[in-house]
């Protein structure tokens, strides 16, 4: 559609931005002013400039946890977006199934993330949850994720896709539902078997879903915080402490704002550029 | 290449059919014959489509047999029924360039690239498309498109038919001429059945040798454009094709023919005695506009009609008559002096046509073909 | 389409339905098992496993509903979510309009930004949030949890809603101005009815993200705006956790949740179907 030059459009954003700066700018500038300061009370702080930026970015504990989370939401992103993609291409596409599918599929989205943490403290646990119990006395496997450092990694991500991959297979079921039948027909009639359907037909129609799929899932899988909080507190050991966790430790914990300032803004950058980099990398081929 | 008969063919899309208005399409029998150009033409909601799906078997018909040949095909996807089919609107698959689009359905069967790129090369040739062979699909303006959507079922050379569903609804007037004639051309070219879907008269008659009209569900009258003009068999196909559409009159048998308002028409003996043979509850006369005779003055046994009004349509005119309570509408060439208040009209016997229960009543047994009998 | 119905499309079905239950049965058996211990008592629930409640109590809800801390947590939540929800829509049709009607300086840059907002780790800007709001004394009311989620939901309604406004015919707004129509008019009474699926959507998605966001709203909320989700630790007590309470709290932070996609179904499914998620 064209648009309509008309800087006069600017009184119809103006209060959205406005409830937006004060929510994100204000605390973006404390962030920033922690980050150059050293602050001991309300009443003496120092200038440090680019210090705990330095700091920071040579700390082993961080890099840890920032290479944890990095292979985290690499995790995350390998198992949901495929199976998300499947789960959308076998849904039902009209009727009382379909409405069944969605709304079934969207409970997980609509629970509180530190219930889902509960919900999978109970159910994973060796005493009283089904799962734990029916991997201990049935598959014989020694589960256990308060103490083995494996099993709580494996664990968190187990909920992540229980509680995101509908997420991702609702926003490509709408995609998939945007083809006309006609190109179904027309594949039929050209003889295209299931893949080329899938490839040339599903799949590029689905891209922009996919896109901002890719990009929530990465982006909240990078922040993940509340679901291993209540699960295991970070534990055992450092296994499921990821990037944000560590961070409000360094902050609330330790009162060491001025590295967590500094780190958290750098943290943010990443963000920013792996979120500009996934959206470039999958817009580039629409311009070719 | 292949004959395609229908069966005492009929579709409903509902799973226990009550009745005949549950069928969207009623009890045919039907013959496309190989190597023709066929159109289907009808209004919206008559079945066109739903036929045309059925043929190329993306639909399943409720009852009786497709054959292709002297194979019942009713088993087979469109995908065992080596069918090509054109839609309303032009489907290519945006992230392949064009020839990508041209090559896929060979490349589907499994064809070596070498015969690929040649028999895309020799389409594209046909279809104006050489230029943007390298171009990505989705970047092309509609016409484009819909050349290219029918490019891919031309380039198969195992196909028994193509089918169009109004494939030119998208295309601009100036370009739809050209592409029309595009086809016409390949059908000269390669001989292969294609049968066109349309609902304007002028598309259909432009493009097929013979039309099949459509109507409620059924093939109301199969035969050349010239044959539907002189010799409707339903009231449908007076009324549908033409412009404007047959003068249709309700009438009541009298002796020595039939008559409305005090107006006779005399009937030949013939229809007479064939109209007495036959069981009917609403009877009709129809002539077209064109057949109308109109004298220069009173006549003999003209008529004498009220003119109500005179539309000049640049090189004819066409009069709105009232004919004993009837309106009827007359065609006049530009060189016939217009009657003022009152015009004296005649209607030939030969154009005179009678319909019983809309479908036509001729004075010999019924001549038209088994295949073109509608069932009730 | 009537699918023909042979042999190898049944088994083709088959493969597609098998995973899918699979896939259902696995989002549904950890809610049920929190169901299921929320009607039991804590001796059977830690006596051994039990499939379904030997010993039917609804003795943990009753817990919930007498006492005023837990319920009040229900109410302050759906209070702010709903005012959220409101606030969010309210802001957010007029800048989605221009969004997708018009063209203005700045506009590419300013829809960026708004998006990169999500981006912002909550755990790190908490402190920043709790200093903000206590000195323009909004700490531990709803209004201030409310604008703290707007944060997040108010990019999101502004990017569906866009969407679902693109998909409108520009010729609509085009005849409502030569008919007469001012704008508020127009808007009010012709725009909004027309993107009532897309309204309906963004509702649905701000409601879920601001009930399910717990962290924001417990460090701007100490007691009067308290979220049950925040409540809902209470049950770690000295004597161990309070296990049947604790799965009945579970469940009913769920169910308003099941409520709302309830209401809004056919929205959400008509808007899924426009394929303008």
């Amino acid at each position: 559609m064209s648009k309509v030059q008309n800087n006069k459009a600017w009184w119809l954003v103006l209060p959205v931005f406005l409830l937006v700066a004060f929510s994100a700018i204000i605390p973006m500038m404390t962030v920033v002013n922690y980050s150059v300061q050293d602050i001991f009370d309300q009443s003496s702080r120092y200038f440090v400039g680019a210090d705990w930026f330095r700091q920071v970015l040579q700390d082993p504990r961080l890099h840890d946890s920032l290479l944890r989370q990095f292979i985290y939401s690499f995790c995350v992103l390998l198992i949901e977006i495929p199976l998300g993609i499947g789960i959308a291409l076998t849904m039902p596409t009209k009727g009382r199934w379909s409405s069944l599918c969605l709304i079934v599929m969207t409970i997980p989205l609509l629970i509180p993330w530190n219930v889902v943490g509960t919900i999978w403290q109970i159910f994973g646990r060796g005493d009283i949850g089904l799962l734990g119990y029916a991997l201990n006395n049935f598959f014989h496997i020694n589960y256990n994720y308060a103490a083995n450092a494996s099993d709580a990694w494996v664990t968190v991500l187990v909920i992540d896709v229980w509680h995101w991959t509908s997420l991702v297979a609702l926003l490509c079921y709408s995609g998939l539902r945007a083809i006309p039948d006609v190109y179904y027909q027309a594949a039929r009639i050209d003889r295209a078997s299931n893949w080329a359907v899938f490839r040339h037909i599903q799949l590029p129609k689905m891209k922009s879903v996919l896109l901002i799929a890719v990009m929530l899932r990465f982006m909240d899988s990078f922040m993940i915080y509340t679901e291993p909080f209540v699960l295991t507190g970070g534990g055992p050991g450092n296994s499921t402490t990821f990037l944000s966790q560590t961070l409000t430790t360094m902050a609330l914990g330790q009162f060491d704002l001025g590295p967590a300032a500094a780190f958290s803004l750098v943290y943010f950058l990443i963000i920013l550029l792996v979120s500009w980099v996934f959206y470039t990398a999958m817009t580039h081929g629409e311009k070719n | 290449m292949a004959e395609i008969r229908l069966q005492q063919l009929a579709h409903s899309y509902s799973a226990s059919p009550s009745g005949p208005e549950d069928y969207a399409i009623r009890e045919m029998t039907h013959i496309w014959e190989q190597g023709g150009a066929y159109a289907l033409l009808g209004p919206s909601g008559c079945g066109k489509s739903t036929l045309l799906n059925i043929i190329s078997g993306l639909l399943s018909p409720s009852e009786g047999r497709v054959m292709f040949d002297s194979t019942v095909v009713n088993d087979l996807s469109p995908e065992q029924r080596n069918i090509a089919q054109v839609f309303q609107f032009p489907v290519v698959y945006d992230t392949m360039t064009v020839f990508d689009n041209l090559a896929f359905p060979l490349r589907n069967q499994g064809m070596a690239e070498a015969k690929v790129q040649a028999k895309v090369q020799e389409i594209a040739d046909v279809l104006d498309l050489q230029p943007l062979l390298k171009k990505k699909a989705k970047n092309l303006t509609a016409d484009e498109k819909q050349k290219v959507s029918m490019g891919r079922g031309l380039v198969r050379d195992d196909v028994s038919a193509i089918l169009f569903d109004e494939p030119l609804t998208v295309i601009d007037p100036h370009l739809k001429w050209k592409l029309r004639r595009k086809l016409k051309q390949i059908h000269e070219q390669f001989n292969i059945t294609m049968v066109y879907v349309t609902h304007d008269q002028l598309e259909a008659s432009t493009f097929a040798d013979k039309i099949a009209v459509m109507y409620g569900g059924q093939i109301v009258q199969f035969g050349t454009p010239r044959e539907l003009f002189e010799k409707p068999h339903h009231t449908f196909v007076g009324y549908f094709i033409g412009s404007p559409g047959m003068n249709l009159i309700e009438v009541k048998p009298e002796a020595g023919g039939v008559g409305f308002g005090g107006i006779h028409l005399p009937l030949p003996e013939a229809l007479q005695q064939r109209l007495a043979a036959t069981q009917w509850s609403t009877l009709k006369v129809g002539i077209r506009p064109e057949f109308v005779h109109v004298w220069d003055g009173p006549f003999d046994d003209a008529m004498c009609a009220d003119v109500t009004y005179v539309e000049d349509l640049g090189t004819y005119k066409i009069l709105t008559l009232n004919l004993a309570g009837q309106s009827l509408k007359v065609r006049l060439q530009e060189d016939k002096p217009v009657p003022q208040g009152q015009a004296w009209i005649s209607f030939p016997a030969q154009w005179l046509m009678l319909y019983a229960d809309e479908f036509l009543l001729e004075a010999a047994a019924n001549q038209v073909p088994a295949s073109e009998v509608p069932h009730e | 389409m009537s699918k023909r119905e042979k042999l190898p499309l049944k088994k083709m079905q088959l493969r597609k339905v098998v995973p899918l239950w699979i896939y259902l049965l696995f989002l549904l058996v950890p809610i049920y098992w929190l169901v299921n211990m929320s009607f039991k008592t804590n001796t059977e629930i830690l006596g051994g496993l039990t499939l379904f409640p030997q010993d039917f109590t609804v003795a943990n809800y009753r817990v919930i509903f007498t006492d005023e801390s837990w319920y009040s947590g229900y109410i302050n939540s759906l209070y702010y979510v709903c005012l959220n929800t409101v606030i969010s829509l309210s802001v957010a049709l007029p800048a989605a309009y221009a969004f997708s009607r018009y063209r203005f300086l700045g506009d590419k840059h300013l829809f960026f930004w708004l998006l990169t907002n999500r981006m912002a780790p909550p755990a790190v800007f908490l402190l920043p949030f709790f200093q903000l709001y206590s000195s323009i004394g909004l700490f531990d009311t709803h209004i201030a949890v409310a604008l703290a989620h707007c944060l997040f939901n108010v990019p999101l309604a502004v990017w569906i809603l866009e969407g679902f406004m693109s998909g409108v015919p520009k010729e609509i707004d085009e005849t409502a101005y030569i008919d007469g129509y001012s704008f508020p008019k127009f808007f009010g009474k012709i725009f909004i009815p027309l993107i009532g699926s897309g309204i309906g959507v963004t509702a649905f998605f701000c409601f879920m993200f601001s009930w399910v966001e717990l962290l924001l709203a417990r460090t701007l909320t100490s007691v009067n705006a308290k979220p049950i989700a925040a409540v809902m630790t209470r049950t770690v007590s000295a004597s161990g956790i309070d296990w049947g309470v604790l799965a009945a709290a579970g469940v009913l932070t769920i169910l308003p949740g099941m409520l709302v996609i309830w209401f809004v179904r056919n929205h959400v499914v008509k808007g899924f179907a426009l394929g303008r998620v």
